[in-house]
């Protein structure tokens, strides 16, 4: 088997975690950059947690034959205050040559406000002046209809954002038809208590397809298990799934999706 | 899959969830104090499950769902709770 893990949090993992991804059949990691579990007290903070993520994290990986790749924001659990947000941003560009950066993310909504609202236009508006790639984070439990909604609004109100440019992650049943319908990409995080069981993901694959959707663990410092993906693959062969279509889902479809970023390159071993 | 092999798969699994959620009704119960608008959500919720309709999960997750379209004035926190309390 071999899968693309595309949305970890590996900074928040032990080298115990790597180790036992590779074993078991990851090619390729991305971690968007996200909340750390505390608010951050100034850009500076952002400023080295960007060197950590294209820097320190890659050389990390690497020790374990992994390649790893990124994505930059300002994460909406940090974006009420949208002063501190506009520092952050104005910093994203200088990292955005970096070989592991492949676009901005995960941006998005959290509780929906008209400040979150702000700043998701202001990094949509950097994606589209940058021509990068986006990754969208969507609200938990009973805010994500609305901000899907919202989001989806905010995307497609630019004519520059090319909508199979951007993935709509931790999509569930209320929300993945919407999500496909706009021709977006949409991701299903696979989650021990919230957003997606492997056996509600496998749900959705037969009822939607296997077009435009990819599988993630966001194995971050919460409750997450970043074997999750190889868990589902497995759930899928008990389920009858052959070897070639599991493979379109956890290594295919990533990769269509990631190599729109030229950067995104795997050997094919 | 046929019923019998998603049965053959999910039943026990399906089954131990069903025991769970009747046990948290019961320790709901003899609790004392009063409930809030998450115990409502979470029995209408539970009604979806007795329609003999499709797509019952997205009722579900609909039932614990913000309905509204436009954003709130300022985020009153970071966490999400389950349940929308305008619902109540």
């Amino acid at each position: 088997m071999r899968y693309i893990e595309p949305h970890g949090h590996m900074v928040s993992r032990t080298t115990d975690d790597y180790r036992d991804m590779v074993t078991a059949g990851c090619r390729a990691v991305c971690e968007p950059a996200f909340w750390a579990g505390f608010d951050r007290s100034s850009p500076n903070g952002f400023y080295d947690y960007f060197c950590q993520l294209t820097e320190h994290e890659p050389k990390r990986a690497a020790k374990f034959g992994l390649p790893h790749f990124t994505w930059l924001c300002i994460n909406p659990k940090e974006s009420e205050d949208v002063g501190l947000a506009k520092d952050v941003v104005a910093l994203i560009p200088r990292f955005l040559d970096r070989p592991n950066v492949l676009g901005i993310g995960e941006i998005g909504l959290n509780k929906n406000s008209r400040n979150e609202l702000k700043v998701l236009e202001m990094h949509v508006e950097l994606a589209a002046r940058h021509n990068q790639m986006i990754l969208v984070h969507t609200p938990h439990l009973e805010d994500k209809l609305k901000g899907t909604r919202l989001i989806s609004d905010v995307l497609k109100s630019d004519s520059r954002i090319k909508p199979e440019r951007c993935i709509i992650d931790h999509v569930e049943e209320h929300t993945i038809k919407l999500v496909l319908d706009a021709g977006l990409w949409a991701g299903m995080t696979l989650y021990p208590e919230s957003k997606c069981t492997p056996a509600r993901a496998i749900d959705m694959l037969d009822v939607y397809g296997t077009d435009r959707i990819w599988m993630n663990s966001a194995c971050d410092w919460g409750v997450s298990i970043p074997l999750n993906v190889p868990y589902t693959a497995l759930e899928m062969k008990r389920r009858g799934w052959s070897a070639e279509q599991i493979d379109k889902v956890i290594y295919q479809n990533p990769k269509t999706f990631m190599t729109q970023c030229p950067k995104f390159k795997l050997s094919e071993r | 899959m046929t019923r019998l092999e998603v049965l053959d798969l999910y039943f026990m699994d399906a089954r131990s969830k069903l025991i769970d959620l009747a046990a948290f009704l019961d320790r709901v119960d003899r609790g004392y104090g009063e409930a809030d608008f998450r115990l409502d959500a979470f029995r209408a919720a539970l009604d979806e499950l007795h329609k003999n309709a499709p797509e019952r999960a997205k009722q579900v997750l609909l039932a614990f769902s913000d309905p509204t379209a436009e954003p709130i004035p300022t985020a009153p926190g970071k966490g999400a709770v389950g349940a929308w309390p305008g619902r109540r």
